[in-house]
């Protein structure tokens, strides 16, 4: 530990608020009457679905086309998971045969 | 039965997925915690009450530097920022939610958000409890398989390369489902779009706050065309 016990915590505590921050700002922002603002109503319905994307292509930011092998793992595990949820859709089992796929592929094909 | 369990066994299917990928997201940072000599404790208070995976992840770099807190609150707002999206979100539905509002805005992170959202409480299920459960089930998933990261510590082999794609797989999955119902496909797009181009230009550490403004742009921009997707 580089910090002491004192700066560790308020540490701990900045990304408590941090993170508190953005996670509250629009119930509190937005509470009451401007709640019920078209526009705010209009976002509320399609801004989940952008954000989904947004979260899609967060977790998959780390890949990079100069070598197959950092993108070839993930673009093929994602293939797979699209053709087994139209044919089977069975979240869990996209999600777990997904997963160990991708783990197949990073571990032994793509190593 | 009563309403409480009814809900609490409603919820625990929906939440096997982010088990799976918090216990082994958990572990990897209390291990890691570990190894920069964070022991148990202070992992598991950080994530009760930091509780944001990657936010946890970044902060490790401020536990390891000198003592920087007002870095460490805009470095947390930048990388947690998307969250402001998740709030907007779900307004209507926290709505009627009452004493279990706080808790349920307090533990809304990526997974959680992702199946409040998309799943629907069970007929003759407590919504508000519904969601309760599966935002209590995940924080106790995190808070879980980070103590046992940090008691495990440099113990554990790591042949679990690739394990944490089971969360990618997870927003893989609930992106097809809501692509299959034919409704705001658009929308959709223009969060994958946005993001892409915001990295390309902007490079995948800082990609997140412009590709929300610029989500919020096109969205707003485009509100009578897009209105009526559904």
């Amino acid at each position: 530990m580089i910090l002491s016990s004192f700066q560790t915590f308020i540490i701990i505590c900045m990304v408590t608020i941090g993170t508190m921050v953005t996670r509250f700002l629009p119930f509190i922002l937005l509470k009451g009457e401007r709640a019920n603002n078209p526009y705010i109503t209009y976002l509320g319905r399609v801004l989940p679905y952008s954000a989904i994307g947004l979260l899609v292509v967060y977790c998959l930011k780390n890949i990079n086309f100069k070598d197959p092998v950092n993108f070839l793992p993930e673009l093929i595990a994602v293939v797979f998971i699209a053709i087994l949820h139209f044919w089977k859709e069975n979240t869990l089992l996209s999600i777990g045969l997904g997963t160990v796929f991708y783990m197949i592929l990073v571990q032994m094909v793509f190593v | 039965m009563n309403g409480k369990s009814k809900a609490l066994k409603a919820a625990f299917p929906h939440t096997i997925p982010i088990f799976t990928g918090f216990i082994f997201l958990g572990t990897a940072y209390g291990i890691l915690m570990n190894t920069k000599g964070y022991g148990v404790g202070w992992t598991v208070l950080m994530s009760l009450m930091g509780f944001g995976g990657s936010a946890q992840y970044v902060a490790i770099t401020f536990l390891t530097s000198i003592f920087n807190p007002i870095y460490a609150l805009l470095m947390t707002l930048m990388v947690n920022a998307r969250h402001i999206f998740y709030g907007i979100s779900m307004l209507d539905k926290f709505k009627d939610t009452g004493k279990l509002k706080p808790f349920l805005i307090f533990g809304l992170c990526d997974e959680t958000f992702s199946v409040v959202y998309s799943v629907d409480a069970p007929e003759g299920i407590n919504k508000s409890w519904f969601m309760f459960f599966i935002t209590l089930l995940n924080y106790l998933y995190w808070a879980l398989g980070s103590a046992i990261g940090g008691l495990l510590g440099s113990m554990i082999e790591f042949d679990t390369k690739g394990l944490d794609f089971v969360l990618t797989a997870l927003f893989v999955v609930i992106f097809l489902d809501q692509w299959k119902t034919g409704k705001n496909r658009r929308p959709a797009i223009i969060g994958v779009l946005s993001s892409v181009i915001c990295i390309i230009i902007f490079g995948r550490s800082n990609f997140i706050i412009p590709a929300m403004i610029t989500i919020i742009g096109v969205l707003t921009f485009a509100r009578k065309r897009l209105a009526g997707d559904n």
